[in-house]
């Protein structure tokens, strides 16, 4: 099988991209970032499979698979967080988060 | 005895300077004329003993700088040159000394002024009777302090501050000239004391020095390094600017700086180092070009000064070209009899001319007298008898000097000597071209004065007349008792104090010259005198029809602008010099420069820095998350860079570029 690897890897990168940039022009709203951060490491993740696709190695899929479990739990952290906050300061917008300037 | 002629001036100075309030204007011209004139009479005892006796005199006094290999003391050197330039200042002085009391006398400060006086004297004193360069420097700049302090001595008049600045500004230029002659001396001889250094010249005549990669030869360099300084204070060509504006000072001083101290102290460096000057060719020429170059662009401003004071003041600048010219051929004993004869004369000048301007209530101005014949016959014969001797009348005093200088200029078959002839000729002729004008519009053209200071006008007191009668009689007779002395053919007076190369004499050849050679001088002197005396007595009309031309006005604005010389120096040296301190110096340095990469830059930037960084650090979590990216990248970019350009530079080259651009990103 002759796989393009380039193609596939060109949707990974794209998708990183969107996140990245999910990330950087979000000025509104945790919840989309939270939402960019998963879209990254879904790319990674679609890295790790197409990679391991192409070299013929269970090991990509499996790192594929814990990487899929870590976001989940992380992504409840993140949405518990989200939760928390929001009762303590009745807002989930992100340019109002200003607690952590020096 | 010999270091009293040394210390009785400063004697003098010290009580006419400390206790002139308590010492009554009497008291102090008694005791500073006394000790002035002491000295003086130390000094002849010293001619007998070291001039006709021939025992040149060391007195190793003190030392003052006695520091391993470099050795500058107090000591004294008295050869046939010392003390006969100690005979003309302390003459001169005693009698300007005698003069000042009663010109002076109706002044408040008239003790202060005695002081200066002696000041003046003692500091000439130490220049000429220095054993080493250093003293020789000290000697020097006292006198230029002095010079300051007499120039500048009616101090509330701001043309007399200001002529002093000018004396003491241009004289800073030539002393920077003597300083590095000292230096380049010392850096090759590893002394200043005159004896060793004179000694070992000879072995000195093919080194050279490196400056700027330039390879200079080194007597050469010396040579032209010490005339510099020469030309600061002796007023040659470029350097003379200050001359004549010292005339602002009261009129014994100018003829004090003029006739004995000051002015004289130039030539006398010269011809102290004639053992110099002799072993370089291209200095001689030098001295020969400058001098007769001073000599005939003097003489020729003279012409058309109406100053009575300018017009003597460019005559002493023309005599000393004379000087000058005279060591640039190798004839110092010439050049240094030039300088004694000429004290005397410009002395008598000077003090005329200056109970002249006493006797009209302080007027200068040559075109207000005229008719003065009559009611200053003493003054009258004074000026006639000086300015005779000036242009080199027979058998006068300046004929002796002056003559021989010029025939010895024809007799040296170069270049140098024949410019040096003909530029001496024609300012002989303007010489006297310019002392029969003098005299012609002082006393005896149609009074123009005011009727009031004619009336008043009285001939010289006794203290004015007395100096005017010595220094009158001096001026007939001192040419002619001394001449054998002095430049006499194989004359022993001078014993080893002066060098000349067996080549470089020509006085033998001057003897041969023909007749007409010889007559040549005379009869120009004669031809102008009688030329600017009808000139100026029936062919006024004519003179004043040239004066109208439009070539003749701009003739007379040039030369009695002094060939604009100031006008040049202030515009194109001194303004170009200030606008380059304050616009690129102070502006661009100091204040640019200096500034940016120094304290204030360094502080700024610092502020600025730490500013931006500070900015970076927003509060907004988007920000955060970018600069994390960015820097995820950059390092990465840098390993790879790395890998790249590893083969090419070297690590901590490109390391220090990304400190570079680190830098430069903030």
């Amino acid at each position: 099988m002759i796989l393009d690897q380039t193609k596939y890897l060109f949707v990974t990168t794209f998708l990183f991209l969107i996140g990245l940039s999910g990330i950087f022009l979000n000025r509104k709203n945790i919840i989309i970032l939270l939402m960019s951060i998963e879209l990254m490491l879904l790319a990674i993740n679609f890295n790790f499979i197409v990679f391991s696709v192409f070299l013929d190695d269970i090991l990509g899929q499996l790192f594929a698979l814990l990487i899929l479990t870590v976001a989940a739990a992380e992504s409840a952290i993140g949405l518990a967080i989200l939760i928390i906050y929001y009762r303590i300061r009745g807002t989930i917008a992100i340019e109002l988060i200003n607690l952590i300037k020096g | 005895m010999y270091l009293s002629i040394i210390a009785f001036p400063l004697i003098g100075c010290f009580f006419s300077g400390m206790f002139g309030r308590i010492l009554s204007p009497k008291g102090v011209a008694f005791i500073s004329i006394t000790c002035v004139f002491s000295s003086f009479v130390l000094s002849l005892l010293s001619v007998f003993e070291v001039g006709f006796s021939h025992c040149p005199t060391f007195v190793r006094f003190y030392p003052w700088i006695d520091s391993e290999l470099f050795d500058a003391g107090w000591s004294f050197c008295f050869d046939s040159l010392t003390v006969s330039m100690c005979v003309t200042v302390t003459f001169i002085s005693t009698l300007v000394h005698i003069y000042s009391t009663s010109y002076m006398s109706h002044d408040p400060h008239q003790a202060r002024f005695m002081s200066y006086l002696s000041l003046f004297t003692f500091s000439m004193l130490m220049l000429i009777t220095a054993d080493n360069f250093v003293q020789l420097f000290f000697g020097w700049e006292a006198v230029g302090v002095c010079s300051y302090l007499l120039i500048n001595f009616w101090f509330t008049r701001l043309s007399a501050n200001k002529a002093a600045i000018k004396a003491m500004v241009i004289n800073r230029i030539g002393d920077f000239g003597l300083a590095l002659g000292i230096f380049v001396i010392f850096a090759t001889f590893k002394t200043v004391d005159y004896a060793v250094v004179f000694s070992l010249v000879p072995y000195y005549t093919t080194k050279t020095i490196y400056f700027l990669q330039f390879e200079l030869d080194l007597i050469t360099t010396i040579c032209v390094l010490l005339f510099i300084g020469a030309m600061g204070k002796s007023a040659q060509l470029g350097l003379h600017t200050w001359l004549p504006d010292a005339m602002e000072g009261p009129t014994p001083v100018s003829a004090l700086i003029h006739a004995a101290t000051m002015v004289t102290a130039g030539v006398f460096l010269i011809i102290r180092c004639s053992f110099l000057y002799e072993n370089s060719y291209l200095g001689l020429s030098v001295l020969t070009l400058v001098g007769s170059g001073t000599a005939f662009f003097a003489a020729m401003t003279g012409v058309l000064q109406n100053d009575l004071k300018k017009v003597i003041a460019y005559s002493t600048c023309s005599q000393l070209g004379y000087m000058v010219f005279a060591c640039g051929l190798s004839n110092y004993s010439i050049s240094i009899f030039h300088l004694m004869n000429h004290a005397y004369f410009k002395a008598l000048l000077f003090l005329s001319a200056g109970s002249i301007i006493h006797a009209l209530a302080d007027e200068q101005d040559m075109r207000k007298m005229g008719g003065l014949v009559q009611v200053l016959p003493f003054s009258y014969t004074m000026i006639l008898i000086g300015s005779l001797a000036l242009m080199g009348f027979p058998f006068l005093t300046g004929f002796y000097s002056k003559d021989v200088i010029l025939e010895i200029a024809f007799a040296n078959y170069n270049l140098a000597g024949i410019i040096g002839f003909w530029l001496g000729l024609l300012s002989a002729g303007l010489t006297s071209f310019y002392s029969f004008r003098l005299i012609y519009l002082t006393f005896l053209s149609n009074p123009n004065g005011f009727k009031s200071s004619m009336q008043q006008a009285k001939d010289a007191p006794f203290a004015l007349g007395f100096p005017l009668f010595i220094l009158g009689i001096c001026s007939l007779v001192v040419g002619f008792c001394t001449k054998e002395l002095f430049i006499g053919l194989g004359t022993p007076y001078w014993n080893n104090a002066i060098f000349i190369l067996p080549e470089h004499i020509v006085i033998i050849d001057a003897e041969f010259l023909s007749v007409f050679v010889k007559w040549l001088p005379f009869f120009v002197s004669i031809s102008a005198a009688t030329l600017s005396f009808f000139l100026y007595k029936d062919l006024a009309s004519i003179l004043f029809a040239i004066y109208k031309t439009n070539l003749g006005h701009n003739f007379y604005i040039f030369v009695n602008r002094k060939w604009l010389f100031d006008k040049l120096q202030n515009e194109l040296i001194s303004v170009s010099l200030l606008r380059f301190g304050y616009s690129t110096t102070y502006k661009v340095i100091d204040k640019g420069f200096i500034e940016l990469f120094g304290p204030s830059g360094l502080s700024k930037l610092v502020v600025q820095i730490s500013r931006n960084l500070s900015n970076l650090q927003s509060g907004l979590l988007n920000h955060y998350a970018f600069f994390i990216f960015i820097g995820v990248i950059f390092f990465t970019s840098i390993s790879i860079l790395f890998a790249l350009f590893s083969i090419y530079i070297e690590v901590y080259v490109f390391f220090l570029l990304l400190v570079t651009w680190l830098l430069l990103l903030l």
